[in-house]
């Protein structure tokens, strides 16, 4: 084994992260367009990009927002759909958990979906990294992930603005959602989750305030752990 | 939407730090504890509970057709699924959904 200097960390999650500008970077670049046919300006846009970082959740904030649902709802759904979060912020704790304070905070505000991935992976595949190596990779997948996501949804805001409105945009949240779920459908228990969440959410749509979607995902999150508990008991029999 | 410029700055704060809390939970505050097995099995299903749910009244109520369900918006969502579920890419089912409701928005004209 060599050596690596200390600058190859980080090159190496630049290296890694690179790939993902291709996804990152049209789908920032729609939600800056949607944002702005939804209403929001440019410094909102802007804002709510840089300050959340976090797609699927500020799609769903925004269609909230469309919706006129009261601010704690849309707070609400949009914070639960991020609570996957949660998970990733326990797994990557032994692996920095060490690190000094403001670190592990910069580390909490870049924590998206594609660094977690190859951060984790990275860790479990070369174990003795050093916690200096491990921010350098995280932090180093990051440099072209990040401002990728900003400068697309930037674009996609000044795009937004001149795009009329028989492009049937109004469909444009539908049809990412749609997309994004289709990939989640990894097990029986995510298919059986999913389609608990639909259900319900149009059985309970009379609800008031957007409370129906609520209790949807909250019946889909039992469901989906119940069937993965009944597939692996089913396994080990 | 009817929010003002301070709700709606409010929905982005809230959101930002929410988030950042969210996402510092275990690193900054709990610290390295082993998770109870059914809280994990919970989190993992957050996003696949919560979109299919806020996606399926948007696709049989559109907002633009108020609210009357709509031979191209359903032909382009059952195309992004599909779409979605043979390729595994979000990109293209964005991509094929679209085509398809412009596609089919045309034909019907």
């Amino acid at each position: 084994m060599t050596r690596s200097n200390p600058k190859s960390l980080t090159l190496r999650g630049m290296a890694d992260g690179l790939p993902f500008v291709l996804v990152i970077g049209p789908f920032g670049l729609l939600f800056g367009v949607v944002a702005t046919e939804a209403g929001l300006n440019l410094a909102e846009t802007m804002g709510m990009t840089v300050l959340v970082i976090a797609g699927a959740a500020q799609f769903a904030a925004l269609q909230q927002m469309v919706a006129d649902t009261p601010i704690v709802m849309i707070l609400a759904t949009a914070l639960a759909v991020n609570l996957r979060m949660a998970m990733y912020s326990a797994s990557l704790t032994p692996w920095l958990g060490k690190a000094p304070l403001w670190k592990r905070a910069a580390v909490a505000y870049l924590m998206v979906d594609q660094v977690y991935m190859l951060a984790h992976l990275k860790y479990e595949r070369d174990p003795g990294l050093s916690l200096a190596d491990r921010l350098r990779y995280y932090f180093g997948t990051m440099i072209p992930i990040g401002p990728a996501w900003y400068a697309a949804t930037f674009t996609g805001a000044l795009v937004g603005q001149a795009i009329p409105p028989e492009f049937a945009l109004d469909f444009a949240v539908p049809i990412t959602f749609l997309a994004m779920i289709a990939p989640m459908m990894k097990t029986l228990a995510h298919l059986a989750a999913a389609a608990t969440s639909v259900l319900a959410a149009l059985a309970f749509a009379g609800l008031p305030y957007g409370t129906g979607l609520l209790v949807a995902a909250a019946a889909a999150m039992a469901v989906g752990s119940g069937v993965e508990v009944a597939m692996e008991k089913r396994r080990a029999a | 939407m009817t929010l003002t410029t301070s709700e709606i700055w409010t929905v982005i704060a809230g959101l930002g730090l929410g988030t950042f809390l969210i996402r510092f939970s275990f690193l900054g505050l709990v610290g390295d504890r082993p998770l109870p097995g059914w809280l994990l099995r919970l989190l993992r299903y957050t996003p696949v509970a919560v979109l299919p749910g806020l996606v399926a009244p948007l696709v049989l109520w559109p907002q633009a057709t108020g609210g009357a369900p709509d031979p191209a918006r359903l032909t382009a969502a059952v195309a992004t699924v599909g779409i979605g579920l043979a390729t595994r890419n979000m990109l293209l089912a964005i991509v094929g959904g679209a085509l398809t409701l412009y596609a089919m928005l045309w034909l019907l004209g």
